[in-house]
């Protein structure tokens, strides 16, 4: 039966966490269906890689290692793809939804003319039945992504083409490492079969990389702002309310597009995910979209003057009131108990 | 002085940013009705970049393309009274139910038609799907090279364009050989208004329509029939609600939260 192919996201020559939840999902769905886990890794100095991507429990690593193939640029990257499919015909392809992977899986889809779901949040396997033909498939790869803003949940499937193509969001899913030693096949490959001259068209002249401005996708308290907090000094507010609780400051889109915020800091269904142990949503109603990125926090807390507002439905706390009122006697009692 | 032909790809979208509690029929499935149809947001961003270059490069051209029911030529005339010089709308029933690629080889047919172009711009990505495929697929159907997730076109000449796009945690200065596609962000500059002297001069202009034989399409690449990804399943999505605690917010309520946070080693 055909492998599970990886795409392995590089930053520098460390393989990205979505690509380390990839292998994971990755190995589980090869036990699932009984085939080989392969991955694949394109870059630079890639002396080592192996160590950080065969403890994954990857059966086979595909190794593309040229000076040329760092940083990425789009043709390079598609060209090995394409031609590794073509030659390795795998049933399954996945990568990040990240800027690389939603940049380079389209560009190799329509080339394969596969299908491709982009930001699945769960990929489960299944049968489906074409109502049409009646024909039924066995073990198809079920890529679940919610749509429509985040209003609803569609399962996509693709059963005639191959391989079935999916990128996947980037904490959705676990990251375990299988084995410490887990033996793999490595392959290297010769670049110069897969890439030619005119791939390299594209350069990339200057690059500068900002340190992250927070870590919301780790913080075990998120305090996350809407458009109820009003203006830039209301979020003000919340950042002296996330300093006294060790928290991070995540916003929903509204807050964002009204300028309050900065756009790295949206959570939600076109933002981040985040699962903190506490999630406090301050003047947030709730729309079903920002739910989509925090609905599996532990306790989330709801500051609403509306008693009514539709986040509170699934509040472990609800307290309601105006969020200038509630914040600064939070912070208050909050330094009262740490003395 | 360099003059460019460019092509706008855009689309009118539901506007899923404006769900309320009628969006969804009780079957759950779509609303559409409740819902205002609208210019795609990060479609603007791309046409005020096209905009831009013909200020830049006077003698440029910018062509509207999009795809939808008849009502889509919205689109067009949107772009035209905008500043675009004119455009197409693709209407067929047999492009209807399209996935990414289905949509992505129906426009590559429309732009092969269209023929002249030094740089196709799209928005990165529309607010009912958030896919950001076709903008990539088409690229790669007319053996274009793409740059997606651009900020700002910074420098262009008869041979390449130089563009700053965002990449996880940074942002890199890329430069590309002519002719390309672009993707541009919601971050990118906003577009311009309608031009009062545009809404005048051109509210008459004939938007041509397009069919599957107009563009030469072979119909089972089309719609339905030529989309490889198939919907299994559509579900509503159903909050459980939890049994929450209330608290007001008066002094002694808020004190009492904090004590029931800290008992509970949720905090601290």
């Amino acid at each position: 039966m055909n492998s599970i192919f990886v795409y392995c996201e590089l930053e520098g020559v460390q393989v990205s966490p979505v690509s380390q939840e990839l292998l994971t999902k990755g190995r589980s769905l090869a036990n699932q269906l009984g085939v080989k886990l392969e991955a694949i890794a394109i870059g630079s100095n890639l002396d080592g890689i192996e160590k950080q991507i065969l403890p994954y429990g990857v059966d086979v690593l595909h190794v593309f290692d040229d000076k040329a193939l760092a940083p990425y640029t789009t043709a390079p990257h598609s060209a090995i793809l394409v031609k590794l499919f073509q030659e390795e015909q795998p049933q399954i392809a996945l990568m990040g939804a990240t800027v690389i992977g939603r940049d380079l899986g389209p560009r190799v889809s329509s080339a394969l003319g596969s299908g491709l779901t982009a930001d699945c949040t769960n990929l489960e396997i299944g049968e489906y039945e074409d109502k049409k033909s009646g024909q039924v498939y066995e073990n198809l790869l079920y890529q679940i992504r919610p749509a429509f803003g985040g209003n609803i949940i569609a399962t996509i499937v693709n059963p005639d083409h191959r391989p079935q193509m999916a990128t996947v969001r980037q904490g959705v899913m676990k990251n375990e490492i299988l084995k410490a030693d887990y033996k793999g096949e490595i392959v290297m490959h010769k670049v110069s079969d897969y890439i030619s001259q005119a791939d390299l068209a594209v350069s990339v002249i200057e690059r500068h990389m900002q340190k992250p401005s927070h870590h919301l996708d780790s913080a075990s308290i998120v305090v996350a702002g809407g458009y109820g907090m009003g203006s830039r000094e209301g979020f003000d507010m919340l950042f002296k309310l996330a300093d006294v609780l060790h928290a991070e400051v995540g916003a929903s889109r509204a807050a964002v597009d009204a300028g309050f915020v900065d756009h790295d800091r949206q959570i939600g269904q076109t933002g981040l995910t985040v699962r903190p142990k506490l999630y406090i949503a301050c003047g947030i109603s709730g729309q079903i979209q920002h739910i989509a990125g925090m609905r599996e926090s532990s306790l989330i807390m709801s500051i609403n003057q509306d008693p009514d507002a539709p986040i509170n439905a699934i509040a472990d706390y609800v307290v309601t009131g105006r969020v200038e009122d509630v914040i600064p006697k939070m912070i208050r009692n909050l330094k009262e108990i740490s003395k | 002085m360099d003059k460019f032909n460019i092509i706008v790809l855009a689309k009118q979208v539901p506007d899923t940013r404006q769900v309320g509690k009628d969006a969804m029929n009780a079957d759950g499935t779509i609303n559409r009705a409740a819902l205002p149809a609208v210019f795609n947001p990060e479609d603007l961003n791309a046409l005020e970049q096209a905009l831009a270059i013909k200020d830049r490069y006077p003698g440029s051209t910018v062509t509207m393309l999009t795809m939808g029911p008849e009502r889509a030529k919205e689109i067009v005339m949107e772009g035209v009274f905008r500043g675009a010089d004119g455009g197409y709308l693709l209407t067929d029933r047999l492009f209807a139910g399209a996935d990414t690629l289905a949509t992505s080889y129906a426009l590559s047919t429309a732009i092969r038609k269209i023929g002249k172009f030094d740089i196709i711009i799209g928005g990165r990505q529309a607010i009912d799907g958030d896919t950001a495929q076709v903008g990539p697929q088409v690229a790669e159907k007319l053996g274009l090279n793409q740059i997606t997730y651009v900020e700002e076109i910074l420098d262009m000449d008869s041979k390449s364009v130089t563009v700053k796009r965002v990449i996880t945690g940074g942002v890199e200065t890329v430069k590309a050989p002519l002719p390309c596609l672009l993707t541009v962000n919601g971050s990118a500059a906003p577009c311009r208004p309608r031009n009062a002297r545009l809404l005048m001069g051109r509210k008459n202009y004939e938007v041509p329509a397009w069919t599957v034989a107009d563009v030469n399409a072979d119909p089972t690449k089309c719609g339905l029939s030529g989309s490889p990804t198939k919907v299994k399943k559509i579900e509503n999505i159903v909050f459980q609600a939890k049994e929450s605690k209330r608290y007001g917010a008066d002094e002694k309520e808020i004190a009492a939260l904090i004590e029931e946070l800290a008992v509970n080693h949720i905090i601290g």
